[in-house]
């Protein structure tokens, strides 16, 4: 359940230590799973109420793309599966 | 025995595994035997019906037929009993699942402390949490427990509720207006039977396959014999095993209170009796239960009971599940042997003559299988077992007389176990196997002696000395482990680590020395040391360059010599390890020799020391060469050139004597005037801190501040005398290369031989512990200076005096408890990492997965890159690439 209280500060999608999150539609959430042939609940999980996910409106059963950057490999893509807890 | 792939026989695959009770239903119907009888045999020593020996449990002697299955004891699988209980008792490891359970729930109607529609839809949500989440399912179903218990009255019936207390590990309390009440196993029990399944599943419970009462027994099942076995000795006593001596003691106690209650005797008799069974039953299933009545032999040993023939290290999880002893192995005291490859070790023949492997007879083999079988079990290279096909038999050399015979009617498709010989592959392991390399993959020579030879250069990741070390062996018997131990776990697969991508395997010791003294300027060999040396390093075939002094006769150079071996098109630039002090170069043109420059497969300057050859020494030339010439490249390089090392060292003579921490008198002199100045300062510090006017640290206390000061300066002390010291030794100083290479001991050491210990310490401080106000008698109480606090002027050279040695044996005493603390936790934390982590594992598509397919990274270190081929961590060395370039066009601007 998002909480209802106070929304977080939409600054905080520009602050450098926050990587870059995207909703997937749910062709492209569909697609991600087959590629990597699993459950949704495979995925590595993710809050409804993870300030970044309330402030994309993330409902629990979306997945996101969290595009990060990495010392090692430049850009480094994840995917995790919103939960309500 | 059967070999090769699975046999026709059906397999199962395990879905899943569920604890759960025994329901009195299920114990009542497996049991045979009903036991009533403490004693356990008639006088005539037959055992007693109805009693713990009863013939109905399962055949256990020979000969003897099962009386409820009508098995031998080979095939009588044993038979469960059970003992009535004249009163409920609790499980006593349930005491706090049965506490929470009565608190969630009425004390009178049993339903659960949540309204109707409210723990209906709760129940909803648990199902759904276990379905996916099974772990969050029983947090959830806490949660929902916790809830409950905080309701004063039951939202169904009514009835007031009273909150309970448990005192471990299973009595309870109800605490009511007028005091606590005790709650009898059998009110206990009743409330558990009065909770309705819904209710249970929802406060985590599986009513299906436990109802909440069958946590309070009513019938104790008793185990078959061949759980309990009883021992017979010489003298042909019985020994009952400690089950045995527990159920004797439950029966017992069963059958008084039984007595009691026929008899009607008083409550307070049933009572006690009732409690003791209770305590009995606990000690039987867990006899280290706190607040229990141990049970015990007559000689007060503590008998093992359940739970602790499960429990602990020696227990049957950890000590017989997860650690099995396995057959085809060695385990054997290891020594050096520098003449054998690394990929090699030496296998005594009397352990070749018992780890065999199948081999199956073709036409190709039939002849070495006919003379491994006419050698027989004890004549190596022999065989101990035959297995013919046609007659589906085996044939135990041992007890074979015409082993001529047998030979000759060897036809395809015979396996003849055979003896280990040369060139087969074996697995060698050394504990504590921390990392992968501590179990590799080497090919077997056999040799004589009792003990595993092994090359000095995989000590390094094995970690292993030959002080006494063991090691085990294991020999893989299918071709395909055979063939993955080959490809996989050879050792020239792993002189490179993925720990921190760079070589593990590399010099030590006396290769580091011997490399130097090769390839040092002063180092010309004429024809005959070239040919020894190259002697030395067997499978050489390299074509001798041309000498680089021709006359007065032909000599060359130590670096020619390691040119030979080198691949051509190999280029290396670095920093040799003597690369340091007054050595110092920072480009190829150096005067000292310590830029080492390699060159199409050439050696044009530099010495080869710990830096360019040594183990554990990322990006150094012996990185490079295995690193970019592969494995195999490198294992011929470990396997010729280093061994020429240690020829150098062989043909030259290498020792550390007196003389080389000899210092003139002069120059001791000097040491001495100035350990003088330092005293001399140390004691104006105290002076100063006595009249207050040291100059305080920030953040530090005036003691604190004078202590630091004190160390300071001795410290610098130190440094300067062993600077002075190690200033007048020669080039040609053996302990000085020794330090300077890196082959073995440091600055300090040479400094403490040759000048001064320095100042001891413990827990970073100078010493201070000893007496009230002192040290040691020696000195006056609160004397600060050096002498009395632990600063040792005296060097080993010379000797110390008593209160010297016994200062240092006060700093030694510290790093010797360090260590052995350091290596207990360190070992703890890794254990419980290598538990957390082993199963994940790296998917063919790159991603990393744990046991449930669930994914753990979506690329392998987000970068997929395999460590063991980087070059320390990094992917690629642009560094290295650009060289590269300039070299093949011809080098920088001019091409």
């Amino acid at each position: 359940m998002p909480s209802t209280v106070k929304q977080p500060d939409r600054r905080i999608l520009d602050h450098f230590l926050v990587p870059k999150h995207r909703i997937l539609s749910l062709e492209e959430a569909v697609e991600v799973l087959n590629k990597l042939g699993i459950k949704p609940w495979q995925l590595p999980r993710i809050s409804v109420n993870d300030p970044v996910i309330r402030l994309l409106g993330g409902k629990p059963g979306d997945i996101v793309e969290i595009v990060r950057n990495s010392p090692t490999a430049g850009e480094y893509v994840t995917y995790r599966v919103v939960v309500s807890y | 025995m059967s070999y090769g792939p699975y046999g026709e026989e059906e397999r199962y695959t395990i879905s899943g595994i569920r604890f759960s009770l025994l329901s009195p239903r299920e114990i009542r119907e497996m049991a045979k035997v009903t036991v009533i009888r403490a004693d356990i045999y008639e006088s005539d020593g037959s055992p007693i019906m109805g009693g713990l020996r009863d013939p109905h449990f399962g055949a256990i002697e020979p000969g003897e037929r099962c009386p409820v299955c009508g098995n031998l004891r080979q095939d009588c699988p044993g038979h469960f009993g059970k003992i009535d209980l004249a009163r409920p008792v609790m499980l006593p490891h349930l005491g706090e699942h049965i506490y929470r359970l009565l608190q969630a729930t009425c004390r009178n109607c049993g339903r659960i402390l949540i309204p109707n529609d409210k723990a209906a839809y709760m129940l909803q949500v648990y199902r759904r949490l276990k379905e996916r989440w099974p772990v969050l399912a029983d947090i959830f179903a806490e949660e929902v427990a916790k809830g409950a218990s905080s309701t004063t009255e039951c939202p169904h019936c009514g009835t007031k509720q009273y909150k309970l207390r448990l005192v471990k590990p299973y009595y309870l309390y109800e605490v009511r207006e007028e005091g606590e009440v005790r709650l009898t196993p059998s009110e206990i029990r009743e409330r558990l039977e009065r909770i309705p399944d819904d209710d249970a599943e929802l406060l985590g419970w599986d009513p299906k396959s436990s109802r909440p009462e069958w946590a309070v027994l009513t019938v104790l099942p008793v185990p078959p014999l061949s759980v309990r076995p009883s021992i017979t000795t010489e003298s042909s006593q019985r020994a009952e095993d400690d089950l045995t001596h527990a159920l004797v003691e439950i029966v017992r106690q069963n059958e008084r209170l039984k007595n009691f209650i026929a008899s009607s005797a008083p409550e307070s008799m049933i009572e006690e009796a009732w409690n003791t069974l209770q305590n009995v039953i606990a000690a039987y299933i867990d006899n280290e239960l706190p607040n229990i009545y141990q049970l015990s032999h007559r000689g007060r040993k503590q008998l093992k009971t359940i739970a602790q023939r499960l429990k602990g290290k020696e227990g049957r999880l950890r000590g017989n599940l997860n650690g099995k002893r396995v057959n085809f192995s060695s385990r054997t005291v290891i020594s050096p042997d520098p003449l054998i490859s690394i990929n090699e070790v030496g296998v005594p023949v009397e352990v070749a003559k018992i780890l065999t492997v199948p081999m199956v007879v073709t036409p190709y083999n039939i002849e070495d299988a006919r003379r491994y079988v006419l050698n027989g079990p004890y004549k190596w290279p022999g065989a101990t077992v035959v297995y013919k096909k046609r007659e589906n038999v085996k044939i135990d050399l041992r007890y074979q007389r015409n082993l001529r015979q047998l030979a000759e009617s060897l036809e395809p498709g015979d396996i003849v176990e055979r003896h280990l010989i040369d060139g087969d592959i074996v697995l060698f392991n050394r504990q504590p196997s921390l990392h992968r390399m501590s179990i590799m993959a080497h090919r077997v020579r056999v040799m004589p002696g009792r003990t595993f030879r092994l090359n000095l250069l995989v000590c390094a990741p094995y970690n292993a000395d030959f002080d006494g070390d063991e090691m085990n062996l294991h020999v893989p018997r299918l071709d395909e482990a055979r063939a993955e131990a080959e490809e996989l776990l050879l050792v020239e697969k792993h002189i490179l680590t993925p720990r921190y991508g760079g070589p593990i395997i590399g010099g030590r010791q006396d290769y580091i020395s011997g490399a130097y003294l090769l390839t040092v300027k002063t180092t010309l060999l004429d024809i005959n040391k070239v040919r020894e040396l190259l002697r030395g390093v067997s499978d050489a075939s390299v074509e001798l360059p041309e000498p680089a002094i021709l006359r007065p006769r032909p000599l060359w150079t130590g670096k020619q010599f390691i040119s030979m071996f080198l691949p051509k098109g190999f280029n290396f630039r670095g920093r040799a390890k003597i690369n340091a002090g007054d050595l110092k170069c920072d480009s190829e043109d150096c005067f000292y020799d310590s830029y080492v420059v390699v060159s199409d497969g050439r050696l044009l300057e530099g010495v080869l020391d710990k830096n360019t050859i040594g183990a554990e020494q990322p990006e150094s030339l012996l990185h490079y060469l295995v690193l970019e010439r592969g494995s195999e490249e490198g294992r011929r390089f470990l396997d010729t050139v280093f061994r020429a090392f240690i020829k150098m060292l062989e043909l030259k003579g290498f020792t550390v004597s007196l003389s080389d921490v000899l210092v003139p008198a002069e120059t001791m002199k000097r040491i001495k005037s100035m350990v003088a100045n330092a005293k001399n300062d140390v004691i104006d510090l105290i002076r100063q801190y006595n009249e207050g006017t040291l100059e305080i640290i920030p953040g530090r206390t005036p003691e604190e501040s004078l202590e630091l000061r004190i160390i300071q300066r001795l410290q610098r002390l130190r440094d300067e005398a062993g600077k002075t010291a190690i200033d007048y030794m020669d080039v040609f100083n053996n302990a000085f290369i020794m330090a300077r290479t890196g082959a073995r001991g440091s600055d300090i050491n040479i400094t403490q031989m040759a000048a001064m210990l320095g100042q001891q310490t413990v827990r970073g401080r100078r010493i201070t512990r000893g007496f009230r106000t002192r040290t040691l008698p020696h000195f006056k109480p609160g004397d600060l200076s050096p002498e009395a606090r632990g600063f040792v002027a005296g060097n080993f050279r010379d000797g110390l005096s008593p209160h010297e040695v016994f200062f240092h044996a006060a700093g030694g005493r510290e790093g010797l408890v360090d260590t052995a603390v350091k290596t207990s936790q360190s070992g703890y934390m890794q254990r419980r990492l290598i538990n957390a982590l082993q199963d994940l594992y790296v998917a063919y598509d790159g991603t990393v997965r744990d046991s449930e397919n669930n994914i753990i990274q979506f690329r392998y270190g987000e970068d997929g890159i395999d460590p063991q081929k980087t070059y320390h961590g990094r992917a690629v060395n642009i560094d290295r690439i650009i060289e590269e370039v300039k070299n093949v066009t011809g080098g920088g601007a001019g091409a």
